[in-house]
């Protein structure tokens, strides 16, 4: 973090909010629209994920391809994104935590940005009881479960 | 192959745009979601700023006749809000406040050498396949 620091324009704030979170999801946003516009897709990465592994489709896997290689991308340009800053967790809260999402995306038919980033944006009443949801129960366990349950904060 | 090229290049924005974000550090999502010490508004920034893109973007789409690629627009099921997707949401919920992560960081987090993530995203897919596979169960019948 020191040793390469991110450029100003990225961590200059707005109201506590680093430009980089801003620009970084105005990006995102215009990749959500990228892909509805040219092949009617939602950029819901939890679908696009368990899609490939169910149905297979040349777009799903090179769209996943896409999300790990634009980060590397963007890592190589500023390899202090690439920072851990919560202590590591053992690998017991890792598989609880991965089944969860695994589950819980799947039984819900979304996440973080098919129902938040796309289904907001499409203002669907579906995905706005979603987002509380898992927002509502992802700020309890962070807030309270965690530190009950010893989960190292 | 328009279709698999335009897969790739939203793909890629989409990486390139939540490794900027901050948010291939679960350190700082859990810093939005723990509201008992030091809070960290950045999802928020992350969020609102990509909301406000596909807003913009979903409303253009009634406008063209049809998507750049493809024949029509999808019918997207207009689903009523059921059990299934508030109890998914919060087994969800209670995974991302654990451990900080979502799907789309886990996966952009290969890129890293962050060892956690295998292990992560190995058990989230033991947890899309088990939910599928207990779907199916609970189709086949009451005592299936």
């Amino acid at each position: 973090m020191i040793e390469h620091a991110l450029p100003a324009w990225m961590t200059l704030q707005i109201v506590g909010i680093p430009t980089a979170a801003l620009i970084g999801g105005v990006l995102i946003g215009a990749a959500a629209v990228v892909l509805y516009l040219s092949i009617g897709r939602i950029a819901g990465v939890s679908g696009i994920f368990f899609g490939a592994l169910n149905e297979g489709g040349l777009w799903r896997w090179l769209f996943l391809a896409g999300v790990i290689g634009g980060a590397w991308g963007a890592v190589r340009l500023w390899p202090s994104l690439d920072t851990l800053s919560r202590p590591q967790l053992g690998v017991g809260w890792l598989i609880v935590a991965g089944l969860l999402v695994g589950w819980g995306t799947r039984l819900g038919s979304g996440c973080t940005s098919g129902h938040g980033v796309c289904g907001l944006g499409r203002l669907a009443p579906r995905s706005a009881v979603a987002v509380l949801a898992f927002m509502g129960a992802g700020v309890l366990t962070a807030s309270l479960f965690r530190h009950w349950l010893g989960v190292p904060a | 192959m328009s279709e698999a090229l335009s897969g790739l290049l939203a793909g890629s924005l989409f990486g390139f745009g939540l490794a900027i974000s901050g948010m291939i550090d679960p350190g700082e999502v859990l810093g939005f979601l723990d509201w008992s010490g030091n809070w960290r508004p950045a999802l928020m920034g992350v969020l609102g700023g990509a909301v406000v893109l596909s807003l913009v973007g979903f409303q253009l789409a009634p406008r063209m006749q049809r998507p750049w690629f493809k024949p029509a627009f999808p019918d997207l099921p207009k689903k009523a809000i059921d059990r299934p997707l508030i109890v998914g949401g919060v087994l969800f919920g209670l995974g991302w406040g654990l451990a900080g992560y979502c799907p789309a960081p886990a996966l952009a987090g290969l890129a890293l050498g962050n060892g956690e993530v295998p292990i992560f995203l190995a058990a989230m897919v033991a947890g899309g396949w088990l939910q599928g596979r207990w779907a199916r169960h609970k189709a086949a019948g009451p005592c299936g």
